[in-house]
């Protein structure tokens, strides 16, 4: 076997090559070359980081107007009520006014009539007695052929109709 | 020569000769040394290309550069804690110019520097030693606890010290030959059946060139098999070198 043939010098000589060019290597490699891909991996970890900064400060922003035009929309909605029920108010008021107003003048009607229809009642009823005496001595005439005195016939006329008023 | 038995030299693949003319003649410079020199340009060329472009969204190339950074950092911060960061380099230095040697071994005419017990017995008692000087430097002599676990019974004591011990020195035995012996398995394997081939087609005519499809289609499947064993040994060299050096820096 070649490889445990240690009297040959080149097996020796490969290992103090192997050492050399090892060290060269590891030097190489941890000075210069790992270096740079871990600066390639740096550099993209930090462009990562710094565009999720600008997307979280962007949401941010977005999340603040969102709740901006969210707060105007309801004090807009608050105020157009407050001004509908004011309106609403107003009006209510107005009505109650007018109204108040029609039903005076209907009542002060109301009232005028009713004092008419009293009045032509006690007319009528006034005109009554003169025209139950007037009957009361024509039916006494015709049947007894006498004229009968005025104010006797007066005083039964009010005496029934007292008592009719009475009944 | 017809007459001479024909041999299968699968071992003669592995013997050692100086390249690069007289200057390599005269500073025994190896075709193994070569290899590593191609293995170590190989991987600084795939980092150097793979980073630079910088780009937030990686090409192939930088995606490989960044994978095995990755791959080997998270090994690192994985099996030895916070103080893998300052391991990582040579972790990295390891797996790569092992799976390097490895996997560059496999290509044909090539040479593969990690099937010599010479390269692999240096590379871990490189790691051994430093596990040991990483382990004294963070420890002290408390260290030496090591070899008597906390709250095993006093008696047992001459039977669980020497155990310790011997366990702890078979590391780099165990690292040095698994490597070595599963390259050198693999390619004495792919040499004995690839000379099948050229025998059988050789000594038997037209059939033996048929009967040579067997051992070409083993051999297509070993090179696979091969290539799996590259990954998985520069794998488990790195995964113990970090299992050690997690012992070293916190003691069990």
């Amino acid at each position: 076997m070649p490889q445990l043939d240690f009297a040959n010098e080149l097996t020796l000589a490969q290992v103090v090559w192997l050492v050399l060019i090892f060290l060269a290597l590891y030097l190489l490699l941890s000075r210069w070359a790992l270096p740079m891909v871990g600066a390639v991996l740096e550099h993209r970890a930090a462009t990562i980081a710094t565009d999720l900064d600008a997307a979280r400060q962007s949401k941010d922003a977005a999340d603040a107007a969102v709740a901006e035009l969210t707060a105007a929309t309801r004090s807009a909605q608050a105020t157009a009520t407050a001004q509908i029920a004011g309106a609403v108010a107003t009006a209510k008021e107005a009505a109650a006014a007018q109204a108040g107003v029609l039903n005076e003048r209907l009542d002060a009607q109301i009232a005028a009539a009713e004092q008419r229809i009293a009045a032509a009642r006690a007319a009528a009823l006034g005109a009554l007695g003169q025209v139950a005496g007037d009957t009361a001595e024509a039916v006494v005439s015709r049947l007894t052929g006498n004229t009968i005195d005025r104010a006797i016939v007066a005083r039964a006329v009010a005496s029934a109709m007292t008592a009719r008023r009475a009944a | 020569m017809a007459a001479e038995v024909p041999s299968i030299d699968a071992l003669g693949q592995f013997k050692l000769h100086t390249v690069l003319g007289p200057i390599g003649g005269s500073v025994n410079f190896t075709q193994s040394n070569l290899m590593m020199v191609v293995a170590g340009g190989l991987l600084l060329a795939m980092l150097y290309v793979g980073a630079r472009p910088r780009a937030v969204v990686p090409g192939r190339l930088q995606a490989l550069a960044e994978l095995s950074y990755d791959f080997i950092y998270g090994m690192c911060a994985e099996q030895i804690g916070d103080a893998g960061k300052k391991f990582f380099p040579l972790v990295f230095t390891l797996f790569f110019f092992i799976l390097f040697g490895n996997v560059l071994g496999l290509l044909p005419f090539s040479f593969t520097f990690t099937s010599h017990i010479a390269v692999t017995a240096a590379l871990a008692i490189m790691v051994i030693v430093l596990v040991t000087v990483v382990a004294l430097a963070y420890h002290g002599l408390h260290f030496f606890t090591y070899f008597f676990p906390a709250g095993a019974p006093k008696l047992l004591a001459p039977i669980i010290v020497p155990v310790e011990i011997i366990s702890y020195l078979s590391r780099p035995v165990s690292l040095s030959i698994r490597l070595f012996a599963n390259m050198v398995a693999g390619h004495v394997m792919l040499e004995v059946f690839a000379s099948f081939m050229v025998m059988m087609a050789g000594a038997l005519g037209a059939i033996g060139v048929i009967g040579a499809v067997g051992p070409l289609a083993l051999n297509v499947a070993l090179i696979g098999f091969e290539l799996l064993v590259a990954f998985l040994q520069a794998y488990v060299f790195a995964i113990l070198t970090c299992i050690y050096l997690h012992d070293a820096v916190h003691l069990h």
